[in-house]
């Protein structure tokens, strides 16, 4: 490389608009990373209200099936993707089966530490698998980032974020509409009147695993690009997933979303103004204060979270 | 009757076989086999396995076979201690060789100190091999930027590069490419806290300047934030020192910020393994690291007595493992091959494999280094034990 010629300061710094434009674009990537994972723990929770902390591992299994597939088998994108998820959403039903079938009586705490060890468990197959170096997947599209008034972002965010807010109108319709995604809301408010409607609770419990497994699947496949996957990724990813399902509300779609989002932004702008060994402490912080005021999350209502054990 | 009695021959036969197998040299080996740091501890398992067969194949030491007890730390400081205390007090090892991570030596080297015996890192930091009273201090003199450690802990040595000359090493080349104003990034793990505090220290004995401290967690997915903040404050480099994933991700968001050519990016040394490259995809290409000479071995100058072991190594790892070798599997080969010729002199006495390391480990060529250990010098080598490397084409190159 040729001599670094002394840059008088400021020639390669950045005006005050395109650090702000930037830190913005910075904090809605890794935004809409935790806002995918979020996404996952809601519908897991709007069926059986557990906490699925196993969540992160489906995002983890996602990314790493996914690049076995389409870089390892080399098959194309469009048939590695849906491959991908129909994996993912049979690891689902088996971990449905075995792990919370069995003990369906068993109390609502009972199960949350289960698929913590469902967490631990699949880990260590992900890493008999893959060993434990990071893999990472190729862009959606190729080129190089987009520049916008001199700050960058790169184009796989907005893959993210597009897919984000899919999902997000899908779920809507999905939980709204359609009278499957009524009868699982219902289980969770209280199983036995589900039940007594004829509902059959057993059936909505599975269809949440399999479709939470779903999202996590899109989740992994849609991030690797951005931040790379390996085995041991999921308990991180879940960790900021969950504070952004919180915040934004559990159960609600469009809350976990958003609340992703506010996490990655006051994360960026801690970095930018006050300083990044304190990014994390000040979005945490920030994550507590909102829950002194209003427990339920940004978006949650009230009396929902009084029926609710959790 | 007759039965049982051949039954308690058989027995007794048994037992008498296992602990004449038991009476090997054992050595205790921590590596974070699995956990975040798991590709710094799975070469040095591998290396570990490796040259116990090769020991035990060439009739063990002096015909007494190796036994190397490997113990997974999983990263974590807590196991680290677990398992060291178990293959001190259970195990009766003379020695102890880890951990890979210098928060788990950090955490090891206390129990080794109060059951005083000798203790092999295979970590970077200055501070585990130098006591904090003589860390302070020259912190704290009037010119801190040029103090060397005179004291060093009694029972506790390491084999890899100081991080403080893996420093001395980039600022050297700053001064050359006549870089005055650096941006340091750090991961505030233990690795990451202890290259900050060098960065810091010695930064003045090169004329340079520190216009940006970013830090961030090992398991960050974006850190755009931080060097868009490097790049706004005027850094003519930027020098990163974390490890894993991480590190790739600093160096993809570094070139997506159009960066390259520009500014810099100079990666502390843990970025030496091929695969990091690949994942980078491209992003990689002008980045600069300081290495150790395992990597890049073909192209080590033939003259440098270094050179058959860093061959043997290096082709010999990649042919049983069938994947790169790194420079941290080279600590595990110096810290076992150090401990072996130490047994073979002076046997399973700790106090005596102790003092062979301090004072018999002289121009000893290692995959590290040439190493020469001293009592106020545990680590045996310097600044000559790198080379600054730039990635060009996905190939390390020597520097320019």
């Amino acid at each position: 490389m040729a001599e670094y010629r002394a840059s008088p300061f400021g020639l390669y710094s950045m005006s005050l608009f395109s650090q702000i434009l930037q830190f913005l674009f910075s904090g809605l990537t890794v935004g809409s990373i935790y806002g995918m994972v979020a996404l996952g723990f809601t519908i897991i929770y709007n069926a059986t209200a557990i906490i699925n902390l196993a969540q992160g591992e489906f995002v983890m299994l996602g990314g790493l099936i996914m690049f076995s597939l389409t870089v390892g088998a080399k098959l194309p994108l469009y048939v590695g993707f849906p491959l991908t998820i129909l994996i993912v959403m049979a690891i689902g039903v088996l971990f449905e089966r075995f792990a919370i079938h069995p003990l369906r009586n068993a109390s609502l705490l009972t199960l949350i530490i289960i698929t913590l060890a469902a967490s631990t468990l699949f880990q260590g197959i992900a890493m008999f698998i893959w060993g434990k170096d990071p893999y990472t997947l190729p862009p959606f599209t190729s080129g190089g980032p987009v520049i916008i008034s001199g700050a960058m972002i790169v184009p796989q965010t907005f893959w993210v974020l597009g897919t984000a807010m899919t999902i997000v109108i899908l779920l809507g319709l999905f939980f709204e509409k359609t009278i499957v995604g009524k009868a699982m809301s219902a289980c969770s408010f209280n199983p036995m009147a589900a039940s007594l409607m004829g509902i059959n609770v057993r059936k909505m419990v599975l269809l949440s695993f399999v479709l939470s497994a779903a999202l996590g699947a899109v989740a992994g496949i849609m991030i690797t690009p951005i931040s790379l996957m390996e085995y041991h990724r999921g308990p991180v990813l879940a960790v900021k997933g969950f504070c952004a399902a919180v915040l934004g509300g559990l159960g609600i779609g469009y809350g976990a979303v958003i609340g992703g989002f506010i996490i990655g932004i006051l994360e960026s702008f801690t970095t930018a103004l006050i300083y990044s060994g304190f990014k994390d402490a000040v979005a945490l912080f920030i994550l507590l204060f909102i829950l002194c005021f209003k427990p339920s999350g940004i978006f949650g209502s009230e009396e929902v979270g009084k029926i609710k054990e959790f | 009757m007759k039965k049982s009695w051949i039954a308690f021959l058989t027995m007794v036969f048994c037992i008498t076989l296992t602990q004449s197998v038991w009476a090997a040299y054992k050595i205790g080996f921590v590596a974070a086999i699995t956990g975040p740091a798991s590709w710094i501890g799975e070469p040095e398992k591998n290396t570990a396995v490796m040259l116990q067969e090769w020991i035990n194949s060439a009739r063990g030491i002096s015909g007494v076979p190796v036994e190397i007890l490997i113990e997974d730390s999983k990263g974590m400081e807590g196991d680290a201690v677990l398992a060291t205390k178990k293959l001190i007090e259970r195990d009766k090892v003379p020695i102890i060789i880890g951990s890979s991570t210098t928060g788990e030596s950090m955490a090891m080297l206390p129990i080794c100190e109060r059951a005083e015996t000798p203790m092999i890192s295979m970590a970077s930091a200055l501070s585990i091999v130098t006591p904090e009273d003589e860390m302070k201090r020259m912190e704290t003199s009037a010119q801190p930027w040029l103090e060397v450690a005179k004291k060093q802990r009694y029972w506790i040595f390491k084999v890899a590069e100081k991080d403080a000359d893996n420093v001395e090493k980039i600022y050297m080349y700053c001064q050359a490419k006549k870089i005055k104003k650096v941006g340091i990034i750090t991961v505030s793990s233990g690795y990451g806290v202890e290259g900050r505090r060098q960065l810091k220290r010695l930064a003045r004995k090169y004329g340079i300047e520190i216009v940006a401290d970013e830090l961030y967690e090992m398991r960050d997915t974006d850190m755009t934030a931080q060097l868009t903040k490097i790049k706004a404050s005027g850094a003519q480099a930027v020098i990163n020192w974390s490890f894993g994933p991480a590190q790739v991700i600093v160096t993809k968001n570094w070139s997506d910020l159009g960066m390259r050519g520009k500014i810099p990016l100079i990666q502390s040394g843990a970025f030496g393994n091929k695969n990091n490259i690949k994942l980078a995809a491209g992003a990689a290409e002008g980045v600069i690291v300081v290495l150790q000479r395992a990597v890049f071995a073909e192209k080590v100058d033939p003259k440098n007595p270094q050179k058959p072991v860093l061959m043997k190594y290096k082709t010999e790892y990649e042919k049983r493992f069938k994947s790169d070798v790194s420079t941290f599997g080279g600590h595990a080969y110096d810290a076992i091959m150090m401990t072996t010729e130490a047994l073979k002199a002076v046997g399973p006495d700790k106090k005596k494999i102790r003092d062979y390391l301090e004072t018999k480990i002289r121009y000893w060529p290692g995959v590290g280094g040439m190493f020469n250990m001293s009592p106020s010098d545990h680590t045996g080598f310097g600044t000559d034990g790198m080379e600054m490397i730039e990635v060009v084409k996905g190939e390390w190159e020597l520097a320019k």
